[in-house]
C-alpha cells in the first residue's frame, strides 16, 4: 500500500508544483504566442519574494498568505515591464522573442546571485505548515497539501476569469482574430498587457510554493522552465485542462520513476515519455481544431 | 506524358466529407473536374470551396473518395498528391520572396530532378524554367527577388510554378481578387492558353471574370454543390440567383 | 504578361543558347562575387587561423583560440539549422558532448594502463567498467563513431520531431529539453561518466604525448575543421539544396506543394548541424583537458547560440566569426570581471535580437547599401513568421 500511496501524495505535490508553474504559460505561451523563457526566473522573483515578506514580517504565521499577492504583483510587474520593454515589438518573431527572452534569464540570474548570494536563502514555513496528516499509514506533509489546494485555487480562479469575466472575454477574442476583436473596440494591447501582467503574476505565486518546497535560489528558474513547458506543450497549448492533468501526470510518473530509478533518471525517463507522446498526439492532449493555415 | 494518362486525368470526388468538430465544412459533395477546360468552382462565404480543395491537396483530413489517375488523394500526403500531378495556389500568393523569380521556379523544377543533384549550384535552367517564365511574361525580371513583385506578378509567378512542375490538375485560390481589370484580362488570356490538356480549377469571386472565362461552373453553398453547368445555364438558375448571383453585384463592389 | 505568342510550343522548340544574363547568372559580377566572394573569406580566415595565429601567439593563447574554434565548428552547424533552415537548435551541446565524452573516453583509456579501469570508476564504483566503453580503446572506431554517432541519433531524432511537423518554438524548446536530460543524464551516472566531475586527466592523443606541439597539432586540427565545415557550408548555400532549405524556412507549406518534404530537407541540415557540433566537442577535449556536463548543458547549448546570434546566423561567415568572438569575449571578461560575463551575454541576446536581427553581418550588408530598408530577415512573410506551430494543428 505504501509503495503505491507515497509517490502518489507526493507525486501530486511535484504535479501541483509543475502545474503552478505552468499555469502561466498558458495564458502568455498558450493564449498570447509568447515564448517567455525569462517565465523560470519570474518563478524565482516570487520565491524572493516570499523570502522578502518573511523577513519584514517574521514571525507571524500569516507571512505566506501574505506573499502571495505581494509575489503576484512583484513578477507581475516585472512581466508587464518585459512586455513593455521588448516583447510588444516582437509579436511576429517568435523565436526571437524566445531568445530575447533568454537574455533577459541570464540577466535576472546574475542579478539574484549579485543581490542575495549565489547560496539561496530557506523559507521557514509557518507552524500551521509544518505538521503532516496521516493518509494511508503515509505521514503527508502539510506543506504539499498547501501546495495542491494553492494550485488548484489558482486553476480554478484563472479558468472562471477566462470563461465567466469580460476579460476573460476580451482575451479569447484577441486570441482567435485580432483584427475582428480591435474593430468590436477591444483595446487589443490593453489585453496584452494585461495577459501577460497576469500569466506572469501566477509564475509568482508558483515561487511562493517552490520557495517552501526547495527555499530560494538564482538557478531555481532553470530548473523549472523546461519541465514547465513540457507540460503546457504535452497539455495541449493554451488549453488549462490539459495543463493539469499533464502537470498531475508527469508529477505522479515521475515520483513513480524516482521510487525505482533516481529522481535524475526519472527526470531523463519523463522527457523521453513526453517526446514519444507528441509523437502520437502532437498537439497534446486536447487542442482545438482550426482552419488556420497557409 | 499526358498522352499515357489520356482519358484518365479527370478528378473524381465521391461523397467528399470534411468535419471540424462536429462541424461540416464539406458536407458530401459529388463533383467530377474534366480535362481542358476552365471549371469555376462558386459560392458565398463559407460555402466550403476552399475546404474542398485543402482536403483534395492533402492539407485537411475528409472522407470520401477522390480518384485521380487510379489513386485516391484523400489517402495521400500533400507533397505525394503534387507528385501525381496535382498543384495548387493559395489566397494569399505565397512565393519565396528572398529567392529570385528564377529560383522560385528552379526550386519548383526540382520536382523532376535527383535528390543527390540539389548539391551541385545552378549550372544551367531547364527548358521547362525558360518557357514558364516566358508565358507568365515575368523574363526580365528572372534576377529579381520575388519580394519585390507586385501583387498580380506574384500571381503569375506562382502560376508558373505550377507550369514548371508540369501539374496537370491546377487549382487556382482566388487568383485574380486585388488584381486590376487588365492583369485579370491578361490572367484570364493566360489560363486560357494552358487549359488544354490540363484540368484547371478556378475558385473565385468575381463574377465579370467568370462570364468572360468559366467553361463550366459548380455552385456551393454550405458544403454542398448547389448548381452546375454553364454560365448560361447557372445564371438562368433560381436557386442560385437567390443564394448568390443576388449579392454578386456587392460582392463586386467590395472588389 | 510581356508574350503574345501564346504557343507554348515555340519557346519550347527554340534550344536555349545561354546568352541572355538570367539564364547564365554564372557570369555576371554580382553573382560571381555572391557565389566566390565566401571563398575569399574563407581563405583569409583560413590564414589567420592556420598562418598568422600558430607564429605570433603564445601556446597559451593558442590553446584558448582552439577551443573558440571547437565552438565556432558548432556554430556553422547551428547557423545551417537555425539561419538557413529556421530550425532553432537550443540543445547543440548534446551533439558536442558526445563527441567530447567519445574522444575523452578514448583518452581516458589510453591513459590507463592495459587490464586497467580508468581511475574514477574505482574511485566511484566497484572497479568494473562498463561494456560499452571497450570499443573506444580503438583509435579508429573513435574516429567514425565522433561522426556516426551524432548522426544516427540527431536523423533518429530529427526523424520523429520533424516528420511530425514539430516546429518552430516547439522544436527548439524540445532541443533543449534534450539537453537538460542528457547533463541530467551524465550527472546521474557518475560510475560510467565521471558524472559532474565529468572526464579529465589525460595523458596523449592517438599515441602522442600531449606536450606543446601535440597541442599546436590539436589547434592547427581544429583551425582546419572549422574552415573545412566553412567550404562544406559555403558549397550548400550555393547549392540548390541551400534555395530548398531557405524556401522551406520562409514557406514551409510552400514547399510541400511543390512536390518536396520539408521534413527532409530539414533533417539533412539537422543531422549535419549535429555533426558538426560532434567534431567540435572531439576537438575541444583534447585542447582543454576536460569534458564535464557544465560544457555540454542547457547553458553552453545557449552560449553555442550567442555566437551565432550575434555574427549573423544566415550568413556564411557570420556563425564561425561571432563563435570566436563571444569565446574571446567570455575568456577576457570572465578574468576581469567575473560576474560581468553573463549579463554581458544577457544584454548581447536583448539587443542583438530586438535591433539587430541578422546579427553583425547585417550591419555590413546595411552599410552598403544592399540592404535598403530592413534586414533580410525582417522581409520573411509575416505568415511564416506565424505559421509555427500552425502546422501541428493539422
Amino acid at each position: 500500500m505504501d509503495a503505491l500511496t507515497t509517490p502518489l501524495l507526493t507525486g501530486s505535490a511535484t504535479g501541483a508544483i509543475l502545474l503552478m508553474a505552468a499555469l502561466g504559460l498558458t495564458l502568455t505561451f498558450g493564449q498570447m504566442g509568447v515564448i517567455n523563457m525569462a517565465h523560470g526566473e519570474f518563478l524565482m522573483a516570487g520565491a524572493y519574494a516570499t523570502y522578502l515578506t518573511q523577513q519584514v514580517i517574521s514571525g507571524s504565521g500569516l507571512s505566506v498568505l501574505v506573499a502571495i499577492p505581494v509575489a503576484f504583483l512583484v513578477t507581475g510587474l516585472l512581466g508587464l515591464l518585459l512586455e513593455m520593454s521588448t516583447i510588444r515589438w516582437m509579436y511576429r518573431r517568435p523565436l526571437d522573442t524566445l531568445l530575447v527572452t533568454v537574455g533577459v534569464s541570464l540577466v535576472l540570474q546574475q542579478l539574484a546571485r549579485d543581490l542575495f548570494g549565489a547560496q539561496g536563502d530557506p523559507v521557514t514555513p509557518p507552524s500551521w505548515m509544518r505538521g503532516s496528516i496521516e493518509v494511508a499509514g503515509y505521514a503527508w506533509p502539510h506543506r504539499q497539501l498547501f501546495t495542491i489546494v494553492l494550485a488548484l485555487a489558482a486553476v480554478a480562479l484563472l479558468h472562471a476569469g477566462l470563461k465567466r469575466t469580460s476579460f476573460g472575454r476580451r482575451v479569447r477574442a484577441t486570441v482567435q482574430n485580432r483584427e475582428l476583436a480591435e474593430t468590436l473596440g477591444v483595446t487589443t494591447r490593453a489585453v496584452d498587457r494585461s495577459t501577460f501582467f497576469i500569466g506572469s503574476g501566477l509564475a509568482g505565486v508558483g515561487g511562493v510554493a517552490i520557495s517552501l518546497i526547495s527555499g530560494t535560489n538564482p538557478t531555481l528558474g532553470t530548473t523549472y522552465i523546461i519541465p514547465a513547458f513540457l507540460v503546457v506543450v504535452a497539455g495541449g497549448v493554451g488549453q488549462v485542462k490539459g495543463t493539469v492533468i499533464a502537470a498531475f501526470a508527469i508529477g505522479i510518473a515521475t515520483a513513480f520513476l524516482t521510487d525505482w530509478t533516481s529522481g535524475s533518471m526519472a527526470q531523463v525517463i519523463s522527457f523521453i515519455a513526453v517526446v514519444l507522446f507528441l509523437q502520437i498526439r502532437p498537439q497534446g492532449l486536447f487542442t482545438v481544431r482550426t482552419r488556420a493555415l497557409a | 506524358m499526358t498522352a499515357s494518362f489520356l482519358g484518365e486525368d479527370y478528378i473524381e470526388i465521391r461523397d467528399l466529407t470534411v468535419d471540424f468538430d462536429g462541424f461540416k465544412a464539406v458536407g458530401g459533395v459529388d463533383l467530377t473536374f474534366l480535362q481542358g477546360r476552365l471549371h469555376f468552382l462558386i459560392g458565398p462565404n463559407g460555402a466550403g470551396k476552399t475546404t474542398l480543395v485543402d482536403a483534395l491537396t492533402g492539407l485537411v483530413q475528409g472522407t470520401g473518395t477522390a480518384r485521380f489517375r487510379n489513386r485516391d488523394l484523400l489517402a495521400m500526403k500533400s507533397h505525394q498528391i503534387v507528385r501525381l500531378g496535382v498543384g495548387r495556389t493559395f489566397q494569399t500568393a505565397t512565393v519565396f520572396e528572398e529567392l529570385t523569380v528564377l529560383q522560385n521556379l528552379d526550386i519548383a523544377d526540382g520536382i523532376h530532378r535527383k535528390a543527390w543533384s540539389r548539391i551541385g549550384a545552378r549550372r544551367r535552367v531547364s527548358e521547362r524554367v525558360a518557357e514558364a517564365l516566358e508565358v507568365i511574361g515575368l523574363t526580365d525580371l528572372a534576377g529579381k527577388p520575388a519580394g519585390i513583385l507586385a501583387h498580380g506578378q506574384r500571381q503569375w509567378l506562382e502560376v508558373g510554378m505550377l507550369l514548371v512542375q508540369e501539374a496537370q490538375v491546377m487549382f487556382l485560390d482566388e487568383t485574380v481578387a486585388g488584381m486590376s481589370a487588365e492583369e485579370r484580362e491578361e490572367t484570364g488570356d493566360l489560363l486560357r492558353r494552358i487549359a488544354p490538356g490540363r484540368t484547371i480549377v478556378v475558385i473565385e469571386h468575381d463574377m465579370e471574370f467568370l462570364r468572360a472565362y468559366a467553361d463550366f461552373v459548380t455552385v456551393m453553398h454550405a458544403g454542398k454543390v448547389l448548381a452546375e453547368g454553364t454560365v448560361a445555364e447557372i445564371q438562368a438558375n433560381p436557386t442560385v440567383q437567390q443564394v448568390y448571383l443576388g449579392a454578386s453585384k456587392e460582392v463586386e463592389v467590395d472588389v | 504578361m510581356t508574350t503574345d505568342s501564346g504557343a507554348i510550343s515555340d519557346v519550347a522548340e527554340t534550344s536555349t543558347p545561354m546568352s541572355r544574363a538570367w539564364r547564365d547568372p554564372r557570369f555576371s559580377p554580382a553573382n560571381l562575387f555572391r557565389s566566390y566572394g565566401g571563398l575569399i573569406a574563407i581563405a583569409l580566415l583560413a590564414y589567420a587561423l592556420l598562418v598568422w595565429a600558430p607564429g605570433e601567439l603564445t601556446p597559451f593563447r593558442l590553446g584558448n583560440l582552439g577551443k573558440y574554434c571547437c565552438w565556432a565548428i558548432a556554430a556553422v552547424g547551428i547557423g545551417l539549422a537555425w539561419g538557413r533552415g529556421g530550425m532553432l537548435v537550443m540543445g547543440q551541446g548534446v551533439f558536442f558532448g558526445l563527441g567530447g565524452y567519445i574522444m575523452a573516453m578514448h583518452m581516458k583509456l589510453e591513459a590507463t594502463g592495459p587490464g586497467e579501469v580508468p581511475d574514477f570508476m574505482s574511485l566511484y564504483g566497484d572497479g568494473t567498467m562498463p561494456f560499452w566503453w571497450e570499443p573506444f580503446r580503438n583509435g579508429a572506431f573513435t574516429m567514425v563513431a565522433i561522426i556516426v554517432l551524432p548522426a544516427l541519433i540527431s536523423f533518429l531524432l530529427g526523424y520523429a520531431i520533424l516528420k511530425r511537423g514539430v516546429k518552430g518554438a516547439y522544436f527548439a524548446i524540445l532541443t533543449q529539453a534534450l539537453a537538460v536530460a542528457f547533463s541530467t543524464l551524465l550527472i546521474a551516472t557518475i560510475k560510467q561518466t565521471g558524472g559532474f566531475n565529468g572526464l579529465n586527466s589525460f595523458s596523449s592523443f592517438f599515441g602522442q604525448k600531449l606536450n606543446k606541439s601535440t597541442k599546436q597539432d590539436i589547434y592547427l586540427m581544429a583551425a582546419g575543421a572549422l574552415i573545412i565545415c566553412l567550404l562544406i557550408v559555403w558549397q550548400l548555400y550555393r547549392s540548390r539544396f541551400g534555395e530548398l532549405l531557405v524556401a522551406t524556412r520562409d514557406a514551409e507549406a510552400r514547399v510541400r506543394f511543390l512536390g518536396y518534404d520539408p521534413a527532409n530537407t530539414k533533417l539533412i541540415a539537422f543531422v549535419l548541424a549535429a555533426v558538426m557540433a560532434s567534431v567540435g566537442g572531439a576537438l575541444f577535449t583534447p585542447l582543454v583537458g576536460i569534458i564535464s556536463p557544465s560544457n555540454v548543458d542547457a547553458a553552453a547549448s545557449i552560449m553555442l547560440l550567442a555566437g551565432v546570434a550575434l555574427g549573423g546566423r544566415s550568413t556564411l561567415m557570420g556563425p564561425a566569426l561571432g563563435a570566436i568572438a563571444v569565446g574571446y569575449g567570455q575568456s577576457t571578461l570572465s578574468e576581469t570581471y567575473p560576474t560581468s560575463w553573463t549579463y554581458f551575454q544577457g544584454a548581447l541576446f536583448i539587443v542583438v535580437m530586438l535591433f539587430l536581427p541578422g546579427g553583425l553581418a547585417s550591419l555590413w550588408t546595411k552599410l552598403k547599401g544592399l540592404m535598403p530598408t530592413r534586414s533580410p530577415l525582417d522581409r520573411r512573410p509575416v505568415s511564416a513568421a506565424l505559421a509555427v506551430g500552425a502546422e501541428a494543428a493539422k
